[in-house]
């Protein structure tokens, strides 16, 4: 085993019923690094992280959370790891600040209320820690839950879609702060649907119908994939992009807003493709480096659609 | 590491102080808590009225004099009968009572007159409708202080030296149909075993589904509380409300149905809180088995019906068919109207109770370890 390692799994899966929810899943999380855990919808992320602290138990695989082997010493890592669910699941008829202390009794904090006192401090919920927190806002929720889900100073982090729902400025706040907690040696698992939030991560996972398609940083996983992309200005890009599709050398065409994206894994054939459109309609078109939004979208297109792969 | 993975006392008072928050702020079962145990004491209590007043009466008389007339009178002063008119035959008398025309006939037998007045103390003949125990129980009992009070009365002149010793006339009583003969006494300390395993098993049923049901359950087991810590934790705010209800029908009992109560008042506590535990472990294992809030009320269901029909609360025990009988020995609530009845209508002690008591105990022991090995500690 790796001391250097946070999470360490290998070959986990999980099946509920017929539904193969994992599939031979493995992960290499280092301590102090924080790891963005993409996927689409059903594809596994939360099953996943609760297999990673001991609420399920893979059919089969193995590994260690921070040395605790995951199916036997579940209390070892409850204790040491921060676990934020996706459905916020704080008491909706305790107060803001009973939550916050039922969970610090929970953690056996010593000096509780100094504790609690400052988690609502950072929070800025000091006069509302008396309101119910049914009563708090969807965004509030999120940030209480993460502010809970810290009190006990974990070592490791498992964060599922934290941000859901948070504004802005809270969302820069809590990049922030997960990154002052890295840099303090502090690991965390983040999954997120934000293409923003991916690319703050030092690794990425990325996984769709339970399957880990790639893993590292974000320029590997974009260099793995080997697309070219082009981008594509002009009018009436929703008719362009129609047009584009299954043109040779176009894989894939996504448009954001006043630009589309066109790629493929043969630049050379892309490249001629789109000259001899652009050439007899009003767009202009530009070299451009391929996103991780494009990747993503690449990647989960190819899982749904197995016969498109590319050579 | 392996100390923490022990019972954690601070972790546990942190349950139940939570629990005591969430229960305080939960108006719905607040309500319950106050509103069932005084529903359904009005229910058996007042609407199935244990102490009914004048109840039909047929009365077959083969010898009317001034003694025979006053003492009628005297039975319908008493309250409880209402004279509809004379049969002419026992055989026309058995026919009201079985039509249910008359709950009671009283027979006057030919020639009572001459023989009370020879000091031959003779006999009346009452005769009740016993279907429903409850309706003519209270009725019977006063009928047998009712040959004292007339005699002492009425028993002038060259009768007066009958009065004093031996009455002067005797009244049997015939109970028909039901022999047994529950008092009614027996319905309002029943209603407590009946409230308590209710409401303990559907409260602590619903305190792990509802927590699953919301989504904090994975919160719950993501932290690093046991097993036991939670629903032991769980369990206290519960036995405390058991306690106030056990309260409240012995108040009820006492004051409102002026129930006779001849135990211990901390023997009777002591018999609830048992039987409280008893019916805590049942609702956690019903927790631990269903899915959702909804499954939990249906197994609190399955459960009840036959603890309220087999235990001696609806039926007497004795009464039922051998099956029944086989059945209710493995539900406490039978071994719990014993125990209550025992104590307050009989007095009983401790060493008295206890072919009782130990069942209820097993039962406990039994309960918890299927509940605590069902816990789900895992999601899935
Ligand atoms: N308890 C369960 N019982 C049955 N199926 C389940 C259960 N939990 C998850 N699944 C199934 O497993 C698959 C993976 O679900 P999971 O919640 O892990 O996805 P996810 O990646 O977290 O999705 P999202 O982005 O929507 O949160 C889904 O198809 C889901 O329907
Ligand atoms: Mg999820």
């Amino acid at each position: 085993m790796n001391a250097d390692l946070a999470i360490q799994v290998s070959g986990l899966n999980k099946h509920f019923g017929d539904r193969h929810a994992v599939r031979d899943l493995s992960l290499q999380v280092r301590r102090g690094e924080i790891f963005g855990f993409l996927g689409p919808n059903g594809s596994g992320k939360t099953t996943t992280i609760r297999m990673l602290c001991g609420l399920l138990l893979p059919d089969t695989g193995s590994g260690a959370c921070l040395g605790y082997d995951i199916l036997r010493e579940s209390a070892g890592i409850k204790r040491r790891v921060g676990y934020m669910t996706q459905k916020f699941s704080y008491w909706d008829d305790l107060t803001v600040r009973e939550n916050l202390d039922f969970a610090a009794r929970m953690y056996g904090i010593p000096r509780r209320r100094e504790v609690v006192d400052r988690a609502l401090e950072g929070l800025g919920l000091t006069n509302r820690s008396r309101q119910l927190t049914g009563a708090l806002s969807g965004g509030w929720k999120q940030r209480l839950a993460l502010a809970a889900s810290l009190l006990h100073d974990p070592e490791l982090l498992l964060l599922d879609e934290p941000t859901a729902g948070v504004d802005p400025a809270a969302r820069r706040d809590f990049w922030e702060e997960l990154h002052s907690l890295s840099a303090r040696g502090i690991s965390v698992l983040v999954s997120t649907h934000y293409m923003d939030e991916a690319e703050r991560c030092h690794k990425l996972a990325y996984i769709a119908s339970g399957k880990l398609l790639a893993q590292g940083s974000a320029a590997e996983i974009i260099h793995a994939q080997g697309l070219t992309t082009w981008l594509l200005r002009g009018n009436d890009l929703t008719g362009l992009s129609r047009k584009l599709q299954g043109l040779p050398g176009v894989l894939q065409t996504v448009l954001f807003g006043a630009m589309l994206h066109a790629s493929g894994t043969d630049g050379l054939l892309l490249e001629s493709t789109l000259r001899a459109i652009t050439a007899d309609s009003c767009c202009r078109m530009e070299r451009f480096e391929t996103s991780l939004e494009d990747i993503f979208i690449y990647m989960m297109n190819r899982v749904d659609t197995p016969g498109t792969n590319a050579p | 590491m392996r100390l923490s993975d022990e019972f954690s006392p601070a972790r546990w008072w942190g349950m139940v102080l939570k629990e005591f928050l969430q229960l305080r702020r939960d108006r719905l079962t607040f309500a319950m808590i106050i509103g069932i145990p005084l529903a359904q004491l009005a229910l058996f209590g007042f609407a199935i009225n244990t102490d009914p007043k004048q109840m039909p009466m047929a009365i077959i008389s083969a010898d009317g004099s001034d003694i025979t007339r006053t003492i009628i009178s005297t039975m319908k002063g008493s309250g409880y009968f209402r004279i509809v008119g004379e049969l002419p035959s026992e055989e026309a008398g058995r026919r009201a009572l079985a039509q249910g025309e008359v709950l009671f006939v009283l027979t006057i037998p030919a020639g009572f007159t001459r023989s009370l007045l020879r000091g031959e103390h003779p006999s009346l003949l009452l005769e009740a409708d016993a279907t429903d125990p409850t309706a003519t129980g209270m009725a019977l009992a006063s009928v047998t202080q009712l040959s004292h009070s007339v005699s002492v009365k009425d028993l002038t002149g060259p009768l007066a030296a009958l009065a004093g010793g031996e009455p002067p006339f005797r009244i049997l009583v015939h109970r028909l149909y039901n022999p047994e003969g529950i008092s009614s006494y027996n319905i309002v300390p029943g209603i407590m075993g009946v409230i308590l395993t209710l409401m303990m098993v559907l409260m602590t049923g619903l305190a792990i589904t509802r927590e699953r049901e919301r989504g904090t359950m994975e919160n719950l087991l993501a932290m690093p509380v046991r097993p036991l810590e939670v629903m032991t934790g769980k369990l206290v705010p519960y036995i405390a409300i058991g306690m106030i209800q056990s309260t409240i029908i012995f108040l009820a009992a006492r004051l409102i149905f002026n129930v006779p109560f001849t135990g211990s008042v901390v023997t009777m506590y002591l018999a609830a809180f048992l039987f409280v535990i008893a019916n805590l472990t049942v609702g956690m294992t019903i927790s631990s088995l269903a899915q959702n809030q909804l499954q939990a009320m249906q197994l609190t269901m399955f459960y009840f019906l036959p603890n309220m029909l087999l235990s001696g609360f609806m039926f007497p025990f004795h009464g039922m068919p051998r099956w029944a009988q086989i059945l209710g020995n493995l539900l406490p609530l039978t071994y719990f109207n014993r125990l209550i009845r025992g104590i307050f209508l009989k007095g009983s002690t401790l060493p008295l109770l206890w072919p009782n008591i130990w069942p209820l105990l097993l039962f406990t022991l039994i309960m918890m370890a299927i509940a605590v090995k069902f816990y789900r500690k895992t999601l899935d």
